[in-house]
């Protein structure tokens, strides 16, 4: 009740009895505590007696009377209330007392720095298991879902592949195409001093094809579905909808985690491919500005791409597909409660899904040296 | 503090309609808010009782007519004036509407750090007796999704009373909560209203609150579109001769 309650809140200090007076005027509002509060801490330290004159308060509420109880702990939890007369204002200050006299509960103090690096490892141990786990649930329910391929909701199906594939195109080619063209423009300033400028399709092409297509694509994936998996996973779970679907004898794996799986798994080599065509196209716009014409680009392309680095790319996509959707789909179920969960949740998706293609990256590629390819 | 005008009027609402997509929730209502006493709006599901609470705090313009709060019309006021406006009411939603990712002290430190130049200890003092009032001295350091609905909402109203502001809007404060909880917080409330002289306006359709805790009251009805009673719920459970009051009262089905 602070609005136009009189004048500026003031203190006038005198000396009584050989301890302090503090004489309070105006408003002792939250604006008039706030005024107030040093001035008056530093009046009242070491007064005893400390007096607490009223009598010119036109208005007190919350903060004021925290302002005069504080006072009072400062003059060591003895003080000589004066003028304050009306009912409301006392039983005001003798509720604020009782609210300030209950026990605080304690807080466990922080661990030591050794203690969270434990802890930060425990925890990430326990998501790798959890991650793992979830895997195994998800083979599980595949299998459980083979021999009545009907319980796969195909409109499920259907909507996720439009949404984490059809909607993605024109990202994927935005990105695919600004891609060839950095690589082709960036590599053709070191080749022209060799004179091997006709080499840049081919440069370009084996490093979309095996390795650039898949992943950028994986990191659209990562970003743009991933993401959404573990948003509106978390919001279900958040909302008790899983619990929902496990009470009605629904496993949620099938229900809700292989679509999307699926869908993810499936549109991945599309988007790869997508990828490498508009990042060769991208190539080729380079290519024409230096000269060179689009039969001779074709024809390098033809002589130095095979079709096993196509397939092995998009067969690459389709597992990181499957990654991506895993760690999504992870994090919605494993969301905890609140708001955040579900920002914490897609953030995990998005992190996690770059880290998991990456580290599968580096496995193709050792298996990929080792068969040969 | 609250003068002794026991008649004074803070909120006045005057020939009000709500309107969405050209579908009426309500029209023609009228009432007025007496300083210090606890109103009650009440009616059944899909009547527009958090709707007409939401044009009171400002939140929908109005599609005809007014609202006047503490004699300023909250619909029309702009920037300074309204924010000064809105530090002297406060609401607890529905569900809380506490912000999950700071725990209820720091909860209701917020409009003090916004709204006021308190320094921190003061704040922190401040936020203690909030929650003391609300009986929640123990939860100070928990997060929001930590404690159960009841809990929740007594927070909510600890953070609507941050600047111990004249009126208190509630938006369903017995929802959700079982009978004794709900009768604790219905006591809360009257002992709000009762210690601090705030004006009350809470929206429930809880027959045992409103009787528990309303002076007076306003039922709005879906099929009329608006207002379909007026005055003390008890006279209005003994005395109303309109079909849906009684039914409304008395846990009827309506024929």
């Amino acid at each position: 009740m602070s609005a136009g309650a009189g004048a500026a809140a003031r203190i006038e200090t005198g000396t009584e009895g050989g301890g302090r007076r503090l004489a309070f005027h105006g408003a002792l509002d939250a604006a008039g505590a706030a005024r107030l509060w040093s001035e008056a801490l530093r009046a009242a330290r070491g007064a005893r007696p400390l007096v607490l004159d009223l009598a010119g308060v036109t208005a007190l509420d919350t903060a004021g009377a925290v302002l005069l109880l504080r006072l009072e702990r400062e003059a060591g939890g003895q003080a000589e209330w004066r003028g304050l007369t009306q009912e409301p204002l006392q039983a005001l200050v003798e509720r604020t007392r009782a609210a300030l006299d209950r026990p605080q509960p304690r807080l466990a103090p922080p661990l030591p720095f050794l203690g969270r690096v434990g802890e930060a490892a425990w925890q990430w141990g326990q998501g790798l298991l959890r991650q793992v786990t979830f895997l195994g649930e998800a083979l599980v329910g595949a299998g459980g879902a083979l021999p009545r391929p009907w319980r796969l909701r195909l409109s499920e199906l259907l909507r996720h592949l439009d949404e984490a594939g059809l909607r993605a195109f024109g990202l994927t080619i935005l990105l695919g195409f600004l891609i060839g063209l950095i690589l082709a423009f960036q590599s053709s300033i070191p080749m022209r001093q060799f004179g091997a400028e006709i080499f840049i399709p081919s440069l370009v092409g084996i490093s979309l094809l095996r390795e650039l297509g898949p992943l950028m694509a994986g990191v659209i994936l990562a970003g743009r579905t991933g993401s959404a998996y573990a948003a509106e996973l978390g919001t279900m779970t958040v909302n008790e909808e899983i619990d929902a679907l496990r009470i009605m004898g629904i496993d949620p794996i099938v229900w809700l985690v292989l679509p999307r799986l699926l869908a993810a798994m499936l549109v991945m080599p599309v988007l790869a491919l997508v990828m490498n065509l508009s990042g060769l196209l991208g190539m080729g716009a380079v290519m024409s500005t230096l000269g060179f014409p689009p039969v001779a680009v074709i024809n390098q392309l033809q002589n130095w791409l095979r079709l096993k680095d196509l397939i092995g790319g998009l067969s690459k996509a389709a597992v990181f597909g499957l990654a991506i959707g895993l760690v999504g789909c992870r994090a919605g179920l494993g969301a905890g409660r609140g708001p955040r969960a579900v920002g914490d949740a897609a953030t995990a998706a998005v992190v996690g899904g770059i880290i998991a293609i990456v580290l599968l990256d580096g496995i193709f590629a050792v298996l990929f040296f080792r068969l040969g390819w | 503090m609250a003068e002794d005008s026991a008649a004074e009027t803070v909120i006045r609402v005057r020939d009000l309609a709500a309107r969405f997509d050209g579908r009426t929730i309500f029209e023609h209502v009228s009432f007025e808010v007496r300083r210090g006493e606890v109103f009650v709006i009440l009616g059944g599901s899909g009547c527009g009782k958090s709707t007409l609470l939401k044009h009171m705090i400002g939140l929908y313009p109005p599609a005809e007519g007014g609202i006047e709060v503490l004699g300023e019309r909250i619909d029309r006021l702009q920037g300074a004036a309204r924010t000064a406006l809105l530090r002297r009411i406060g609401v607890m939603w529905q569900s809380g509407a506490l912000f999950g990712s700071s725990t209820l002290a720091e909860n209701i430190e917020v409009p003090l750090e916004e709204h006021t130049s308190l320094p921190a200890e003061a704040r922190a003092l401040v936020a203690r007796v909030k929650l003391g009032l609300v009986g929640l001295s123990d939860a100070a350091g928990r997060l929001p999704a930590e404690i159960s609905g009841g809990m929740a909402k007594r927070a909510g109203i600890a953070r609507a009373m941050a600047l111990d502001p004249p009126i208190l809007f509630l938006d369903e404060p017995s929802a959700g909560l079982d009978p004794i909880t709900s009768a604790g917080l219905d006591a809360l409330i009257r002992q709000i209203a009762r210690e601090l002289g705030t004006t009350f306006v809470v929206v429930t359709h809880e027959l045992q609150s409103i009787l528990a805790i309303g002076d007076r009251c306003i039922m709005l009805d879906k099929e009329a579109k608006g207002m379909i009673a007026e005055g003390d719920p008890r006279r209005l459970r003994e005395e109303s001769d309109n079909p849906v009051v009684r039914a409304f009262f008395r846990r009827e089905v309506l024929e």
